[in-house]
Formats: structure tokens, C-alpha cells, sequence
């Protein structure tokens, strides 16, 4: 085993200097919601995370297609862990929006277009997790996720623009308005801030967690391989 | 492993390349609808169980004259998407278990030839089903579900969900869990389809507008052209030993 490279380690402990910091900015620095009150500030950890785990998601449809063309079983490595660190990401979304929505909408959760495709695409990784174990041979289990991921990465994106397309109550708060939108806002200085700030801090989580994913990907191919070796 | 057909560059010949296969495409699905109407084990599986659905429906939803009107089409869609996992796991793991496959892999056409064989067999299959528990429900609830639109909506919508889901059953049935993991593959991702469908299904129903209708059917539309190509590009990928 390679031992962890020095850039790892160096962003372990900015990842995690970055969350705290995340954190107080948006509890402690950003202004409060004069409506919602403190419960607002769920938001910029709700979008935070829901960004990183879409363009997870799209970025495991891209490799999908790499994988599909080159056969080389380091890009289903890489991909897996894409699918892993998102679903947990987007899981965190989904329960983060939902304690928002209990003040906000007061309702933990409703069946509207948004949270339903939400949902949906959340059970899609979970079903490609699902398919993978269901399969021994590398070879054709890094095939099926591939194939499956593609086609299930067809409805991430169809989340995201879910809310432009049907009739939904939930907020665009980034470039657009919806009019009959609930428990939306427009952002102050300090609120962009936090907004920011929590964006950058979350996609230098993701990609230390996806790096360290990676890594135990390759650590486990490897345990594999001297399993087989020592069989025979 | 099998070699692929080769594609000659001559017109004529590529003609007869191009009648070869859907030569290829009709001939497996004339070998299923042979097979089936021999052994009739898939086709009264999958009636049975719809008929068992509607009856379970019936009492859970306690389907009178008011309710019917809202969940008709829900019910109906719930029945054709479980009869149609039921059907497409069952239409594979044949294949599968007779070793079926591996012979239809060793002919030398074209690997889509293969999956538009069982893709039409399975349409087939589910068409012939849902053309049964029509008249039935419309008997049982007194309701005429013969409608122009409503057919063509049972028609699109069917198309969509066995495209994807002949190629899912392709995937599933070559696992350990094969005869759980299918409906856990297929519904989340033909989940949009199976909505628009229900949507569009109860709009005709309710007499609504087409213009409110016409959403929901489009997106049927792009949903079948887009799992038929992406079905068609990845068969290949799935079935490849």
C-alpha cells in the first residue's frame, strides 16, 4: 500500500478548517432571515451540498461513457467513489430541506416535483449500489454500473430543471423567480457571503472525501487480487 | 465469443445487410411468441397477477364510483408496471437459464438486432395484457376505457418502460439477487414515465384539456426516443461476456 500522499493530508485539515468555518459564517456572520427566522440558515448548507452531489452525479454519467469506451476498470474505481460520496451529499440535501420545510412550508415533506425527483434520483444510487453487489466478476460489475449509471444519470439533471418546467413550491433562489413559490428570499451582503464561502468550502470536502474514496477503491482492488492469487 | 457481423460497403450488399436484420429482429421474436404460446407460462403469470392486483386495489382503496374517478388511471398503471416486471425478468431469465443466450450471442448479427427482438416480444407481451385487463376493469367498474387517447398513452407509455426495462432485465437477471433486483433497477428510473403516463392516462379519463395533457405527453415521447437509443448504444455493453 502507497502510503497517503502530503497533498492529501494538507487537505484533510483544510476540509476540515473549511467546514467549521462554514459553519460559523452561517450561523454566526450571516445575517438573519427577518421571516424565517434562524431556520433559514439551513440553506447554505442545503445548497451547498446539493450542488457537490449534482455535479457528482453528472460527473459519474461522464465517466459512465469514459469507462464504456476505454474497458480500464480505474475509471469504475473512480466512479464509485463519485456515486458513493454524492449519495451520501444528496442524502444530507434531502434531510437538510426537510427541516427547513417544517418550519417553512410546515410540512417535513410534500409530494411536489422537485422533492419527488429529488427522491427518485437518490434511490437510483442507491440502486446502483444495489446492482453492484449483486455482481462478483470486476469485469462485469464495472459494465452494469456503468450502464446503469448512464441511464440514471439522465434524471439528475431533470431534477435541477424540474423547477423551471412544472408548477413547484420550491424556491429559486439563484438566478430566477418563481412566483408562487414558498419561503422564498432575496440575499443580502452577508448572506452571499456565507452562500459562497459555503459552496467553496463544500466542494473542497468532496473532492478530499472523493480522493480518499479512491484511494480505499484501490486499496480494496488490490486486497481482491491477493485474494485471488492466494487461492490459487 | 462471438464475432461481430461485419458491415459490407457495397450498396446491395448492404441492403441485404440491412433486410438480414430485421430477418434477425423478426425471428426473435417469432421464436418467443412461439415459445410462449406453447408453454403460456409467462403471459398467464403476468394476466393473473394483474388480475390479482385490480382485486387487491379494489378493496384497498375501496374503488367506488367517486374515488374511481381520481385513481382509475393510477391503478391501472400500478397493475401494467408490476405485470411488466413480472413479465421482463421472467422473458430474460429463460434466456438465461436455458442457455438461450449465449446461443443468440453466437449468431453472427448484430448485438441490437438481439435487444430489438426481445424488446418488441416484450412490448408484445405487455400489449397483449394490458389489451385483456381493459375490458375487464371496464366490465368490473362499469366504466368505458376504450378511448382513443387513453390507448395511445397505454401504447406510448409501454414502450417506454419495456425499452428500458428489457435492457435492466438484461443486467439483473446476471446477478446473484436477479429476482428481487429488477423492480429496484427499473422503477426509479423509468419512474418519469410511468408519471407522465399516469397523468396524461387520467387527464383523457377526466375529459381535461389537451392543452393540460399536452406536457406529460411529450414527455413520453422524449422519454421513449431517448431510453430506445440509449438502450439500443449500451445493449451491447451489457450482454458482452
Amino acid at each position: 500500500m502507497n502510503k497517503k500522499p502530503l497533498a492529501l493530508k494538507i487537505l484533510d485539515l483544510v476540509s476540515i478548517v473549511l467546514l467549521i468555518a462554514a459553519t460559523y459564517l452561517s450561523i454566526f456572520v450571516a445575517p438573519m432571515e427577518r421571516v424565517m427566522g434562524n431556520v433559514q440558515r439551513v440553506f447554505y448548507f442545503h445548497v451547498g451540498t446539493a450542488w457537490v452531489a449534482l455535479i457528482g452525479f453528472i460527473f459519474t454519467a461522464a465517466l459512465s461513457v469514459i469507462y464504456l469506451a476505454t474497458k480500464n476498470l480505474k475509471w469504475d474505481r473512480i466512479q464509485v467513489a463519485a456515486v458513493e460520496v454524492s449519495v451520501v451529499f444528496f442524502l444530507i440535501t434531502i434531510i437538510l430541506g426537510s427541516i427547513w420545510a417544517r418550519p417553512a412550508w410546515n410540512t417535513w415533506w410534500t409530494w411536489d416535483p422537485r422533492l419527488t425527483t429529488a427522491a427518485v434520483v437518490e434511490l437510483v444510487y442507491i440502486a446502483y449500489f444495489m446492482l453492484r453487489q449483486g455482481l462478483d466478476d470486476p469485469n462485469k460489475r464495472a459494465n452494469f454500473s456503468a450502464v446503469y449509471a448512464l441511464i440514471g444519470g439522465l434524471s439528475a439533471p431533470i431534477t435541477f430543471f424540474s423547477i423551471r418546467l412544472f408548477r413547484t413550491i420550491h424556491p429559486v433562489v439563484i438566478a430566477g423567480t418563481n412566483a408562487e413559490a414558498e419561503g422564498s428570499f432575496s440575499m443580502s451582503g452577508g448572506m452571499l457571503q456565507a452562500f459562497f464561502f459555503a459552496l467553496f468550502a463544500f466542494t473542497v470536502i468532496f473532492i478530499d472525501l472523493f480522493w480518499n474514496r479512491i484511494r480505499l477503491g484501490e486499496a480494496q482492488a488490490k486486497v481482491e487480487e491477493m485474494k485471488i492469487n492466494a487461492a490459487y | 465469443m462471438a464475432t461481430k457481423a461485419s458491415h459490407p460497403n457495397s450498396l446491395s450488399k448492404k441492403e441485404a445487410a440491412i433486410g438480414g436484420y430485421f430477418k434477425a429482429i423478426s425471428a426473435i421474436i417469432w421464436k418467443d411468441v412461439r415459445a410462449e404460446f406453447r408453454s403460456w407460462e409467462l403471459l398467464s403469470a403476468m394476466l393473473v397477477f394483474s388480475l390479482l392486483a385490480i382485486l387487491i386495489f379494489n378493496f384497498a382503496l375501496e374503488l367506488d364510483v367517486k374515488t374511481r374517478q381520481s385513481v382509475t388511471a393510477g391503478v391501472l398503471w400500478a397493475t401494467f408496471a408490476f405485470a411488466g416486471t413480472l413479465g421482463l425478468n421472467r422473458s430474460m431469465s429463460i434466456e438465461k437459464d436455458r442457455g438461450c443466450l449465449d446461443g443468440l450471442l453466437l449468431a453472427p448479427v448484430d448485438r441490437s438486432a438481439i435487444y430489438f427482438g426481445k424488446f418488441f416480444s416484450n412490448l408484445a407481451f405487455m400489449l397483449i395484457v394490458e389489451a385483456i385487463v381493459l375490458p375487464v376493469y371496464s366490465v368490473l367498474y362499469n366504466t368505458n376505457l376504450f378511448q382513443p387517447g387513453l390507448i395511445a398513452i397505454i401504447l406510448l407509455g409501454s414502450v417506454g418502460y419495456t425499452s428500458v426495462g428489457t435492457l435492466l432485465a438484461a443486467m439483473s437477471v446476471q446477478t446473484r439477487t436477479r429476482d428481487v433486483l429488477l423492480p429496484i433497477l427499473l422503477f426509479p428510473v423509468a419512474f418519469a414515465v410511468l408519471l407522465s403516463a399516469v397523468k396524461a392516462s387520467g387527464g383523457f379519463l377526466n375529459g381535461a384539456d389537451f392543452a393540460e395533457i399536452s406536457f406529460p405527453i411529450n414527455l413520453l415521447i422524449v422519454y421513449d426516443i431517448i431510453f430506445i437509443a440509449i438502450s439500443f448504444m449500451l445493449f451491447d455493453a451489457v450482454v458482452e461476456e
